[in-house]
């Protein structure tokens, strides 16, 4: 029976915002929003607990909070004497300082022997913590990736971080919405990666501030879960809140039977209410922008700004800003050359981004048989001990060891560059992770971001490349 | 919801007359800001040294004598003015943490990060958006005298007023110097009985 009045059509964000207001916002106040699972590393969180810890104020749903080491981790196996390389005494003592905390507190942990350790927007969806329709915060940016599974996803400041802790809740001011429909189907060689540099780059490196992108449409729909995180991922990098897509049947398969996803019949019941979460027909949004997936090429940055991006395999372009010139004289890059050809000393593969078993797998997929060009330098990082353990039972890190490349322990490794894992100054580096800032990889490191393929690409070659460029062992048909 | 008042854990900013610092660049970043390398400390005091980090030492660790930050007094300089999109990038709070140990107590751009602003207005750094030519005119006077009127939302700056936007709870915040925790710890009782309900 239809209701005598439709309902208001409401968006995706407007079901799950509404849902999480325990009070509405006001002109002299924002909403305040409940936390349904807070994600917490060793690097945000310090100054949180010691401020809780001089008011007297206890973790007040540490049921809802799952803390990690992935920052500052060392991605080199422990010496024989047991000790783990940490890069600074430091180092160690913020890792040391998390686990105290966490035990003080009752949060769980996933320390150095858990099986479920990695980089925070990895264990998240992989354990099942992550659902569609839940409200997730971080200490870290990237937390939009959580947005594949519908959730609203989102990071937040040391500050807040200890307001989540205390309160379970933050206030917020209600986001704008933009939709971002991405029709027509990504050519073959054509991966999430690219297509998220294409995205950052179509709306700029502030094009979503103030918004919540919602993805949408054929393309986004036909990717899987790990090529959905990897667009949600970067939808910072666009300056916007949170990315987040539609929970459809990819994503209720994706989540039966993950450790910490509702078992048998209130799975059933869960994936009926994720699937209610898609925005209805009609619904509004405050901006709508469209792309076509068919007409995109493999992807790579050319500038110091992720939206910096054009075609791998396009001249690099002559710069039309102060912003963009700067960056090309950072870079060492010359207007009007192509990109392919240029030297690479280094190729990183791994990242909240990129540190995925489909990942590995694209660049296992074209190192297999073949070798890392002997000048360049290639690590490889897990982005989880589960992803870890996946792609060894695969097969994946003998291909990489063959070729050349360093099979590190999991962490955000070279992606953020604080625990060791550094590009030598001047040395340009091809890397899967989010971000190609002045230094982002050590002081005065130069970094391409590309797609795992092209990454891999380029390790083999020496030089930047065309990962379609390189025939992979075909598969049957 | 009124502000209770509490004892302030920020020195209230209210008006503030000043000189300014100009960095041009478009996109500084919060990695600029503060490289992540730095984020091993369990403080967030001291990092004022570090602001600006690898554009203001030679690798060697010597400060570059002709980057800006090196050649001011720092209490006569405590309004930054940068290019386009003010602290994109990460979520460290360390950024205005740094910014404001070194003595910043406002940021003028035409566009500043979302995180980046939540972050500032909670520890007494003020985020300011002001319209294309204003920002041309405060870019082209480096070491101008400015005054910033919180109370009023207004910059005033070579004889012109320019209004700008605050969010309003931020600000109120601000005024008094008060971090926002109290008062999510006052809503309690209220945040209880949303979990009960949805427990339900």
């Amino acid at each position: 029976m239809a209701p005598p009045h439709p309902p208001h059509p409401r968006t995706l964000f407007d079901k799950v915002w509404k849902s999480h207001v325990v009070e509405p916002e006001a002109p002299d106040r924002p909403a305040l929003i409940h936390v349904d699972l807070h994600l917490v590393h060793e690097v945000t969180s310090p100054q949180a607990f010691s401020e809780l810890n001089a008011r007297g104020l206890e973790v007040r749903r540490p049921d809802l909070t799952i803390a990690t080491i992935d920052h500052s981790t060392p991605t080199l196996a422990a010496g024989p004497d047991g000790r783990r390389p940490y890069v600074t005494a430091r180092a160690e003592a913020q890792v040391a300082a998390l686990r105290g905390n966490c035990a003080r507190h009752g949060i769980e942990l996933f320390d150095w022997e858990s099986p479920n350790r990695g980089v925070v927007h990895v264990i998240g969806p992989e354990q099942g913590l992550t659902w569609p329709g839940m409200v997730v915060v971080c200490g870290d940016s990237h937390t939009s990736t959580h947005g594949a599974f519908g959730a609203l996803a989102f990071g937040i400041g040391t500050s807040e971080v200890g307001h989540v802790l205390a309160t379970q809740c933050l206030f917020q001011r209600r986001p704008r919405t933009l939709r971002l429909r991405i029709d027509g189907r990504l050519p073959p060689g054509v991966g999430a990666k690219d297509l998220a540099l294409a995205v950052v780059s179509t709306l700029g490196f502030s094009g979503g501030t103030g918004h919540v992108i919602e993805y949408a449409g054929e393309a986004v729909r036909g990717l899987g879960m790990e090529g959905r995180m990897t667009l949600c991922n970067m939808s910072i990098e666009a300056g916007a809140r949170a990315g987040m897509v539609a929970p459809d049947e990819t994503a209720v398969d994706y989540l039966r039977g993950r450790p910490r996803a509702p078992v048998g019949d209130a799975f059933d019941r869960a994936a009926e209410r994720w699937l209610a979460l898609a925005g209805d027909d009609g619904a509004a949004f405050d901006g709508e922008i469209s792309l076509d997936a068919s007409a995109l090429v493999p992807m790579a940055t050319w500038g110091s700004s992720p939206d910096q991006a054009s075609a791998v395999d396009a001249a690099i372009p002559t710069p039309g800003t102060a912003t963009a010139r700067r960056a090309l004289d950072y870079m060492r890059l010359e207007p009007g050359k192509p990109l392919i050809g240029t030297p690479v000393d280094v190729v990183f593969v791994g990242s909240c981004t990129n540190g995925r078993i489909s990942d590995l797998r694209a660049a296992a997929a074209i190192l297999r048989d073949r070798r890392i060009d002997p000048r360049v330098r290639m690590l490889v990082a897990p982005g989880s001990e589960a992803v870890r353990r996946e792609a060894e039972a695969e097969g994946l890190h003998e291909i990489f060891l063959a070729a050349g490349a360093e099979w590190r322990l999991p962490g955000c490794s070279m992606c953020i560059a604080m625990n060791g894992d550094q590009v030598r100054p001047g040395k340009l580096a091809v890397s899967t992770s989010n971000r190609n800032f002045e230094g982002r990889q050590g002081p005065g490191a130069r970094t391409i971001l590309a797609s795992p393929a092209t990454a891999a690409a380029s390790a083999v070659a020496g030089a930047v490349a065309d990962p379609r460029t390189y025939a992979v062992a075909s598969h049957a048909g | 919801m009124r502000v209770e008042p509490g004892p302030p854990a920020l020195e209230p900013f209210r008006a503030l007359m000043s000189r300014t610092v100009v960095l041009p660049h478009a996109n500084i970043d919060t990695d600029q800001i503060i490289p992540a390398r730095f984020l091993t400390t369990l403080a967030r005091t001291g990092l004022g040294p570090l602001a600006f980090h690898d554009w203001r030492y030679h690798p060697g660790g010597a400060p570059k004598d002709d980057f800006v930050l090196n050649t001011i007094t720092a209490a006569d300089h405590r309004i930054l003015v940068a290019g386009d999109n003010f602290g994109c990038g990460s979520s460290r709070e360390h950024a205005p943490w740094a910014l404001t140990d070194f003595g910043f107590r406002a940021v003028i751009s035409t566009k500043v990060a979302d995180i980046f602003t939540s972050n500032a207005l909670k520890n007494g750094l003020l985020p300011i958006e002001v319209d294309a030519a204003t920002h041309a005119r405060l870019i082209a006077a480096p070491g101008a005298d400015v005054v910033v009127d919180l109370e009023a939302r207004e910059v005033r700056f070579d004889g012109r007023t320019t209004a700008f936007e605050v969010e309003p709870f931020g600000r109120r915040c601000l005024l008094d110097g008060v971090d926002p925790l109290g008062f999510i710890l006052s809503r309690l009782p209220v945040i209880e009985a949303f979990e009960k309900a949805r427990a339900a």
